[in-house]
Protein backbone atom coordinates (compact mmCIF):
# COMPACT_ATOMS: atom_id res chain seq x y z
CA UNK A 1 0.00 0.00 0.00
CA UNK A 2 1.06 3.88 -0.74
CA UNK A 3 1.53 6.09 2.50
CA UNK A 4 -1.55 7.95 0.62
CA UNK A 5 -3.75 4.80 0.41
CA UNK A 6 -3.08 3.74 4.65
CA UNK A 7 -4.21 7.13 5.58
CA UNK A 8 -7.09 7.09 3.39
CA UNK A 9 -7.97 3.98 5.12
CA UNK A 10 -7.01 5.27 8.62
CA UNK A 11 -9.11 8.33 7.59
CA UNK A 12 -12.25 6.28 6.48
CA UNK A 13 -12.29 4.40 9.55
CA UNK A 14 -10.99 7.14 12.42
CA UNK A 15 -11.75 9.99 11.00
CA UNK A 16 -12.01 12.40 14.14
CA UNK A 17 -8.74 10.50 15.44
CA UNK A 18 -6.66 11.73 12.51
CA UNK A 19 -5.26 15.08 13.31
CA UNK A 20 -2.83 16.00 10.44
CA UNK A 21 -0.74 13.72 8.15
CA UNK A 22 1.55 14.50 5.34
CA UNK A 23 1.97 12.00 2.73
CA UNK A 24 4.61 13.35 0.56
CA UNK A 25 7.17 13.63 3.58
CA UNK A 26 10.29 11.66 3.00
CA UNK A 27 8.80 8.91 5.99
CA UNK A 28 5.03 9.41 5.59
CA UNK A 29 3.29 10.67 8.81
CA UNK A 30 0.12 11.04 10.25
CA UNK A 31 -0.18 12.82 13.85
CA UNK A 32 -3.55 11.08 15.84
CA UNK A 33 -5.58 11.86 19.05
CA UNK A 34 -3.36 11.04 21.68
CA UNK A 35 -6.24 9.03 23.11
CA UNK A 36 -7.21 7.26 20.17
CA UNK A 37 -3.41 5.77 19.91
CA UNK A 38 -4.75 2.17 21.06
CA UNK A 39 -7.61 1.55 18.88
CA UNK A 40 -5.49 3.10 15.85
CA UNK A 41 -2.51 0.60 16.72
CA UNK A 42 -5.02 -2.29 17.28
CA UNK A 43 -6.15 -1.69 13.99
CA UNK A 44 -2.84 -0.94 12.20
CA UNK A 45 -1.49 -4.04 13.81
CA UNK A 46 -4.59 -6.52 13.06
CA UNK A 47 -6.15 -5.52 9.90
CA UNK A 48 -5.02 -8.02 6.69
CA UNK A 49 -4.53 -5.28 4.14
CA UNK A 50 -2.24 -3.24 6.67
CA UNK A 51 -1.00 -6.06 9.00
CA UNK A 52 1.76 -3.42 10.61
CA UNK A 53 3.59 -6.29 12.40
CA UNK A 54 6.64 -4.66 13.49
CA UNK A 55 7.48 -1.52 15.57
CA UNK A 56 10.74 -0.74 14.90
CA UNK A 57 10.97 2.41 17.11
CA UNK A 58 9.11 4.10 19.44
CA UNK A 59 10.40 7.73 20.76
CA UNK A 60 10.42 10.64 22.83
CA UNK A 61 10.17 14.36 21.28
CA UNK A 62 10.13 17.41 22.80
CA UNK A 63 9.21 19.87 20.75
CA UNK A 64 10.42 22.81 22.51
CA UNK A 65 6.39 24.75 22.32
CA UNK A 66 5.29 23.15 25.92
CA UNK A 67 4.80 19.78 23.67
CA UNK A 68 5.79 16.49 24.32
CA UNK A 69 5.71 13.79 21.54
CA UNK A 70 5.39 10.23 20.79
CA UNK A 71 6.73 9.24 17.16
CA UNK A 72 6.05 5.36 16.25
CA UNK A 73 7.74 4.03 13.26
CA UNK A 74 5.91 1.03 11.97
CA UNK A 75 6.18 -1.27 9.45
CA UNK A 76 4.36 -4.20 7.57
CA UNK A 77 7.28 -7.35 7.06
CA UNK A 78 4.18 -9.01 5.65
CA UNK A 79 3.88 -6.34 3.00
CA UNK A 80 6.89 -3.74 2.73
CA UNK A 81 4.96 -0.79 3.43
CA UNK A 82 5.77 1.43 6.32
CA UNK A 83 4.13 4.59 8.23
CA UNK A 84 4.58 6.91 11.02
CA UNK A 85 2.45 8.14 13.38
CA UNK A 86 2.34 10.85 16.13
CA UNK A 87 1.17 11.89 18.56
CA UNK A 88 1.29 14.91 20.82
CA UNK A 89 0.49 16.16 24.55
CA UNK A 90 0.78 19.32 26.84
CA UNK A 91 3.71 18.71 28.88
CA UNK A 92 2.01 19.72 31.98
CA UNK A 93 -0.48 17.04 31.19
CA UNK A 94 1.94 14.54 29.62
CA UNK A 95 -0.37 11.15 29.78
CA UNK A 96 -0.33 8.85 26.80
CA UNK A 97 -1.91 5.49 26.65
CA UNK A 98 0.23 2.22 26.08
CA UNK A 99 0.70 0.55 23.17
CA UNK A 100 2.55 -2.46 24.84
CA UNK A 101 -0.38 -4.78 24.36
CA UNK A 102 -0.35 -4.21 20.37
CA UNK A 103 3.46 -4.04 19.75
CA UNK A 104 5.49 -5.80 23.16
CA UNK A 105 8.60 -4.26 21.46
CA UNK A 106 6.50 -1.12 22.95
CA UNK A 107 7.13 -1.91 26.31
CA UNK A 108 11.21 -1.18 27.18
CA UNK A 109 11.16 1.52 24.24
CA UNK A 110 8.03 3.18 26.55
CA UNK A 111 9.84 2.97 29.43
CA UNK A 112 12.82 4.80 27.99
CA UNK A 113 10.24 7.31 27.18
CA UNK A 114 8.96 7.55 30.10
CA UNK A 115 12.84 7.94 31.89
CA UNK A 116 14.16 10.61 29.43
CA UNK A 117 10.72 12.37 28.44
CA UNK A 118 8.36 12.02 31.82
CA UNK A 119 5.79 11.09 29.24
CA UNK A 120 3.24 8.85 31.66
CA UNK A 121 2.15 5.74 29.37
CA UNK A 122 -1.18 4.94 31.21
CA UNK A 123 -2.16 1.14 31.33
CA UNK A 124 1.73 0.21 31.26
CA UNK A 125 2.24 -3.03 32.81
CA UNK A 126 5.92 -2.34 34.35
CA UNK A 127 5.72 1.90 34.34
CA UNK A 128 9.71 1.85 35.96
CA UNK A 129 12.57 3.96 34.77
CA UNK A 130 14.46 1.99 32.40
CA UNK A 131 18.01 3.24 32.21
CA UNK A 132 18.56 5.67 35.03
CA UNK A 133 18.64 5.32 38.78
CA UNK A 134 14.69 4.43 39.79
CA UNK A 135 15.51 7.40 42.43
CA UNK A 136 16.53 10.12 39.55
CA UNK A 137 15.42 13.57 39.85
CA UNK A 138 13.89 14.81 36.06
CA UNK A 139 13.63 13.49 33.01
CA UNK A 140 17.50 14.41 31.46
CA UNK A 141 16.00 15.23 27.35
CA UNK A 142 13.07 17.16 28.07
CA UNK A 143 14.69 21.06 27.01
CA UNK A 144 14.42 22.51 30.09
CA UNK A 145 15.85 19.82 31.98
CA UNK A 146 18.37 20.84 35.46
CA UNK A 147 20.86 18.35 36.03
CA UNK A 148 20.47 17.70 40.15
CA UNK A 149 23.98 18.71 42.03
CA UNK A 150 23.74 15.30 44.09
CA UNK A 151 22.88 11.94 43.88
CA UNK A 152 23.61 10.29 46.99
CA UNK A 153 26.43 12.09 48.06
CA UNK A 154 27.89 11.84 44.68
CA UNK A 155 28.41 15.14 43.24
CA UNK A 156 27.13 15.06 39.64
CA UNK A 157 28.25 18.52 37.91
CA UNK A 158 31.80 18.45 36.63
CA UNK B 1 77.58 -24.61 62.47
CA UNK B 2 75.58 -21.22 62.31
CA UNK B 3 74.80 -18.36 59.36
CA UNK B 4 77.52 -15.93 61.62
CA UNK B 5 79.99 -18.31 61.04
CA UNK B 6 79.58 -18.59 57.72
CA UNK B 7 79.33 -14.47 57.31
CA UNK B 8 76.47 -14.79 55.05
CA UNK B 9 79.00 -16.00 52.07
CA UNK B 10 76.88 -19.47 51.26
CA UNK B 11 75.01 -18.38 48.20
CA UNK B 12 71.05 -19.56 49.24
CA UNK B 13 71.02 -16.86 51.86
CA UNK B 14 69.92 -12.67 51.41
CA UNK B 15 70.01 -10.52 53.20
CA UNK B 16 67.10 -7.51 52.72
CA UNK B 17 64.88 -5.15 54.51
CA UNK B 18 61.13 -6.30 55.08
CA UNK B 19 60.33 -3.15 53.81
CA UNK B 20 62.03 -4.16 50.34
CA UNK B 21 60.71 -8.09 50.61
CA UNK B 22 56.95 -6.71 51.13
CA UNK B 23 57.12 -4.48 48.66
CA UNK B 24 58.87 -6.97 45.80
CA UNK B 25 56.16 -9.50 46.78
CA UNK B 26 53.51 -6.88 46.25
CA UNK B 27 54.97 -4.94 42.95
CA UNK B 28 55.67 -8.93 41.19
CA UNK B 29 52.55 -9.99 41.46
CA UNK B 30 49.53 -7.62 41.01
CA UNK B 31 46.54 -9.56 40.48
CA UNK B 32 44.08 -7.58 38.56
CA UNK B 33 40.14 -7.00 39.15
CA UNK B 34 38.65 -6.79 36.23
CA UNK B 35 36.36 -4.11 35.64
CA UNK B 36 35.76 -3.32 31.78
CA UNK B 37 33.30 -0.75 31.49
CA UNK B 38 33.49 0.34 28.15
CA UNK B 39 36.08 0.96 25.00
CA UNK B 40 38.47 0.97 27.31
CA UNK B 41 38.36 -2.78 27.87
CA UNK B 42 38.89 -3.58 24.43
CA UNK B 43 42.65 -2.14 25.28
CA UNK B 44 42.75 -4.15 28.37
CA UNK B 45 41.86 -7.29 26.82
CA UNK B 46 44.40 -6.14 24.08
CA UNK B 47 46.87 -5.97 26.92
CA UNK B 48 46.25 -9.08 28.09
CA UNK B 49 46.66 -10.70 25.00
CA UNK B 50 49.84 -12.63 23.21
CA UNK B 51 51.06 -9.02 21.50
CA UNK B 52 51.33 -7.28 25.18
CA UNK B 53 51.40 -10.11 27.04
CA UNK B 54 50.64 -8.30 30.88
CA UNK B 55 51.25 -11.38 32.70
CA UNK B 56 54.97 -10.94 31.93
CA UNK B 57 54.44 -7.94 35.23
CA UNK B 58 52.74 -10.57 37.37
CA UNK B 59 49.27 -9.45 36.67
CA UNK B 60 46.61 -12.15 36.17
CA UNK B 61 43.26 -11.12 35.76
CA UNK B 62 40.88 -12.26 38.57
CA UNK B 63 37.22 -12.29 38.66
CA UNK B 64 36.77 -11.59 41.92
CA UNK B 65 37.67 -8.96 44.23
CA UNK B 66 38.40 -10.89 47.12
CA UNK B 67 41.55 -12.40 45.03
CA UNK B 68 42.90 -8.91 43.46
CA UNK B 69 45.54 -6.53 44.10
CA UNK B 70 44.78 -4.00 41.73
CA UNK B 71 41.41 -2.77 39.78
CA UNK B 72 41.88 -1.21 36.53
CA UNK B 73 38.75 0.97 36.16
CA UNK B 74 39.05 0.25 32.28
CA UNK B 75 36.02 3.10 30.90
CA UNK B 76 32.73 4.79 31.49
CA UNK B 77 32.18 5.12 35.04
CA UNK B 78 28.08 5.94 34.68
CA UNK B 79 26.46 6.96 38.49
CA UNK B 80 24.44 3.81 38.84
CA UNK B 81 27.53 1.91 38.07
CA UNK B 82 29.53 4.13 40.84
CA UNK B 83 28.16 2.57 43.78
CA UNK B 84 28.86 -0.65 42.60
CA UNK B 85 32.54 0.20 41.93
CA UNK B 86 32.85 1.44 45.96
CA UNK B 87 31.13 -1.95 46.96
CA UNK B 88 33.96 -4.04 44.72
CA UNK B 89 36.81 -1.72 46.00
CA UNK B 90 35.63 -2.12 49.60
CA UNK B 91 35.59 -6.05 48.53
CA UNK B 92 39.15 -5.97 47.94
CA UNK B 93 41.73 -6.91 50.82
CA UNK B 94 44.63 -4.48 51.85
CA UNK B 95 47.00 -3.21 50.28
CA UNK B 96 44.89 -2.66 47.62
CA UNK B 97 45.48 -0.35 44.53
CA UNK B 98 43.55 1.07 41.95
CA UNK B 99 44.50 2.53 38.11
CA UNK B 100 42.21 4.81 36.29
CA UNK B 101 41.83 4.06 32.55
CA UNK B 102 41.56 5.94 30.13
CA UNK B 103 39.85 9.99 29.79
CA UNK B 104 36.19 9.14 31.41
CA UNK B 105 37.45 6.91 34.22
CA UNK B 106 40.07 10.54 34.99
CA UNK B 107 37.64 13.12 34.83
CA UNK B 108 34.22 12.07 33.11
CA UNK B 109 36.18 12.44 29.29
CA UNK B 110 33.79 12.97 26.47
CA UNK B 111 30.48 13.01 28.87
CA UNK B 112 32.18 15.96 31.19
CA UNK B 113 29.92 18.46 29.93
CA UNK B 114 26.14 17.04 29.16
CA UNK B 115 26.42 13.44 30.57
CA UNK B 116 24.36 13.88 33.44
CA UNK B 117 24.33 9.85 33.60
CA UNK B 118 28.62 9.91 33.91
CA UNK B 119 30.64 10.31 36.84
CA UNK B 120 33.00 12.81 36.64
CA UNK B 121 36.08 11.03 37.53
CA UNK B 122 36.52 7.48 39.36
CA UNK B 123 38.33 9.52 42.09
CA UNK B 124 34.68 10.87 43.33
CA UNK B 125 33.93 7.60 44.97
CA UNK B 126 37.42 5.33 45.46
CA UNK B 127 40.87 6.41 45.89
CA UNK B 128 43.01 6.57 42.76
CA UNK B 129 46.92 5.36 42.40
CA UNK B 130 47.81 6.17 38.71
CA UNK B 131 45.98 8.21 35.77
CA UNK B 132 46.45 6.84 32.86
CA UNK B 133 45.56 9.28 29.97
CA UNK B 134 43.87 8.58 26.56
CA UNK B 135 40.43 8.10 24.63
CA UNK B 136 41.32 4.70 24.64
CA UNK B 137 44.96 4.43 25.93
CA UNK B 138 46.40 2.35 23.90
CA UNK B 139 48.16 -0.72 25.63
CA UNK B 140 51.45 0.57 26.05
CA UNK B 141 49.88 3.28 27.65
CA UNK B 142 48.77 1.08 30.29
CA UNK B 143 51.51 -1.26 30.36
CA UNK B 144 53.60 2.10 31.18
CA UNK B 145 50.92 2.86 33.89
CA UNK B 146 51.37 -0.78 35.51
CA UNK B 147 55.47 0.06 35.95
CA UNK B 148 54.52 3.28 37.61
CA UNK B 149 52.16 1.59 39.93
CA UNK B 150 55.27 -0.67 40.94
CA UNK B 151 57.19 2.09 41.19
CA UNK B 152 55.20 3.39 43.88
CA UNK B 153 54.70 0.36 45.47
CA UNK B 154 59.07 -0.15 45.26
CA UNK B 155 58.80 3.17 47.35
CA UNK B 156 56.03 2.19 49.98
CA UNK B 157 57.49 1.40 53.82
CA UNK B 158 55.60 -0.02 56.86
CA UNK B 159 56.55 2.56 58.55
CA UNK B 160 55.58 5.35 56.45
CA UNK B 161 51.84 5.12 55.68
CA UNK B 162 51.53 5.88 52.50
CA UNK B 163 48.16 6.67 49.94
Amino acid sequence: MTAQEIIDSLTARFGDAIVESKPDAMQPWIRIAPDRIQEVGRFLHDDLALRMDYLSSLSGMDYNNGQLGVVYHLQSLVHKHRIVLKVSVPKEQAHVPTVSGVWGTANWHEREAFDLFGIVFDGHPDPRRILLPDDWEGHPLRKDYQVQEFYHGMKVPY
Amino acid sequence: MGLLDQRFENGNVFITSVDNLLNWARLSSLWQMQFGLACCAIEMMAASASSFDIMRFGVIPRATPRQADVMFVAGTVTIKMASRIKRLYDQMSEPRYVLSMGSCANCGGPYWEHGYHVLKGVDRVIPVDVYIPGCPPRPEALLEGIIKLQEKIRRESLAKKSA
